[in-house]
């Protein structure tokens, strides 16, 4: 399993990466393997609307569950990962780079402090 | 009475909970409330019993007993012997729902060719594998929209002639979601609704529901209002009696996005009520969002085809409470004698039988509108269901023809004070030559009387 120390990771299981004044977000390498092959994503949420940490963003199902992906942030939705949809696989080979799954311009930057850095989610998940 | 647990085992749990006897697990109820004198006459006998069941099964007229013209949602087709005979087989009767696929296989195959069969006559891409009967399937399309829109559409536009019970059931099952809405729109007539529709379409429409033939069987086209309907942005779904897609076009040729109904016509006799089976097909795009479960085929491990229930990730046993629906089961048998009765019929079967009940609704609907008094109220082409004006209480009519072991039709002042002299009239393939004209000959004595 893979964490990566540029990020900040939710104890829901998703990562927000900081790019300027925006969060890029994405599921963990943690949970794209507990979910094991992810076979469909829906978005709820568009660009130009307002997303609360905590509140649902998208929900995945694989073969052998579905699960909501919450926003590790606030924020106004910039972009979504609209080629997920067609190739959700992306969330299982690649969940920290291709797979990305919005980009949202952060309200509150003093948010990312309620988050883990990737030391303390390894210890987190080992703990699971 | 059987009972599995064995005194060791009782006393057991009894330790593991902590209390010394079973006298100490019940004392929170109260005492006069433990073993309460529960009135039942004496025991009887095995054969007393089945004497007793048989005299009270004989209080009851089936339509076996007498000439029914009754249908308004319920029909009274002919079933094959054969369809009864294999449903009977153990290695179906008491099959489990099929989780484990590997003890199965027979099952779900049989689902398999129900949806096969269903996506077929409906002319649809995708059917589940079915729902509890024809209203909590066409209910079901509503939950599917709001959710599709992601809650963000919340009116779901209703035909006023849909089956009243069908509205209730839906204002049930949509009562646990806040801020749907259900829009009736204040019409006279089936007309009138094609007309003013398109005015309460708009973006907060998420689902336009209606139904063909329409309650008082009425046929009609709703190719342009769909059209108006997906111009706003809306989906629409269609209640269908699955005999008229025997020879009508489908509103899957009208662009509907989900078609459902109520398969009981469909190799199930009326069985007082139920248990009938509601079928739910619609597009692929759909296939994600839709409730139920559907049985996939696939190939196992040593390339062998296989079949396996797929797709259920609405359902409350993987999405817990956020499920965007509760209904993970399906009728398992009934669409099984559904699969069956489509199976021995075959495309020109089915054919054959919807166009004998045309033709014979038509001869009974000429017959009858010619008796002084009597007249057609359908103004629209009807399938084998039609309503006629009497010249008396659609009531009396009925007591009248009880009497003389007719069940005339379905009063429709039960549901609309307007129509006290409306009876709604189906007729099937079991309805002969002569019991149309000892029908016919009745209401004119009635007339005379």
């Amino acid at each position: 399993m893979e964490t990566l120390g540029d990020r900040k990771y939710a104890k829901t299981d998703e990562w927000v990466k900081v790019e300027g004044k925006n969060g890029r977000i994405g599921i963990s390498d943690y949970a794209q393997d507990q979910l094991s092959d992810i076979v469909f994503i829906e978005f709820l949420k568009e660009p130009g609307e307002q997303v609360n940490q905590g509140e649902i963003f998208a929900t995945i199902e694989s073969v052998k569950a579905a699960a909501d992906v919450n926003s590790p942030i606030s924020g106004t939705v910039k972009e979504i990962n609209e080629s997920l949809m067609d190739t959700p696989e992306l969330l299982n080979s690649n969940p920290f780079d291709k797979a990305w799954m919005g980009v949202i311009e952060l309200n509150d930057e003093k948010e990312l402090e309620s988050l883990m850095d990737a030391g303390e989610y390894d210890s987190f998940c080992e703990s699971r | 009475m059987y009972i599995p647990h064995t005194d060791i085992e009782r006393q057991q749990m009894l330790d593991v909970i902590g209390v010394k006897t079973l006298e100490e697990l019940f004392r929170d109820v109260p005492e006069e409330y433990r073993n309460p004198n529960l009135n039942l006459p004496v025991g009887q006998s095995e054969m007393e019993v089945l004497d007793q069941m048989r005299l009270l099964a004989e209080a009851n007229n089936s339509t076996d007993d007498l000439i029914s013209f009754l249908g308004a949602g319920a029909y009274d087709h002919f079933v094959p012997s054969a369809v009864d005979m294999l449903l009977k087989r153990g290695d179906f009767f008491s099959a489990y729902t099929p989780y484990q696929p590997e003890i199965s296989q027979g099952t779900l195959q049989a689902i398999f060719e129900y949806q096969t069969l269903i996506s077929n006559l409906t002319g649809m891409e995708i059917s589940n594998a079915s729902h509890y009967d024809g209203a909590t399937a066409a209910a079901e399309t509503a939950i599917t929209a709001y959710y599709h829109f992601k809650k963000k559409r919340k009116t779901v536009v209703v035909s006023p002639f849909i089956h009243p019970d069908y509205i209730q059931v839906l204002r049930t099952y949509l009562q646990a979601i806040e801020d749907i809405q259900i829009l009736i729109p204040d019409v006279n007539s089936p007309d009138e609704f094609l007309d003013v529709t398109p005015n309460y379409l708009n973006d907060d429409t998420a689902l336009l529901l209606f139904q063909y033939p329409d309650f008082l069987g009425n046929l009609y086209d709703y190719t342009t209002l769909i059209e108006q309907l997906h111009q706003a942005g809306g989906l629409a779904a269609s209640i269908v009696y699955p005999q008229v897609l025997g020879i009508m076009k489908s509103p899957a040729a009208m662009d509907a996005d989900f078609i459902v109904g109520e398969a009981q016509s469909l190799g199930l006799p009326l069985n007082f009520g139920g248990p009938y089976i509601g079928f739910f097909t619609t597009k692929k795009e759909f296939i994600r969002k839709i409730s139920g479960r559907i049985v996939g085929e696939t190939i196992d491990a040593d390339n062998k085809r296989g079949y396996v229930l797929t797709l259920t990730a609405r359902e409350q046993h993987i999405r817990r409470e956020k499920a965007t629906s509760n209904i993970c089961t399906n009728q398992g048998l009934n669409a099984l004698a559904v699969a069956i009765y489509l199976s021995l019929l075959g495309k020109t079967g089915m054919n054959d039988v919807s166009t004998i009940c045309y033709q014979k609704a038509h001869y009974l609907a000429t017959q009858i509108s010619s008796l002084k008094g009597f007249s057609i109220v359908n103004k629209a082409p009807f399938f084998n269901e039609f309503v006629i004006e009497c010249p008396l209480d659609a009531a009396d009519v009925n007591k009248r023809m009880a009497g003389i072991g007719i069940l005339a039709g379905f009063d429709l002042s039960q549901f609309d004070v307007n129509r006290k002299n409306q009876l709604l009239i189906a007729v099937t393939e079991k309805s002969t030559r002569e019991s149309m004209d000892y029908y016919v000959n009745a209401l004119q004595e009635v007339l005379n009387a």
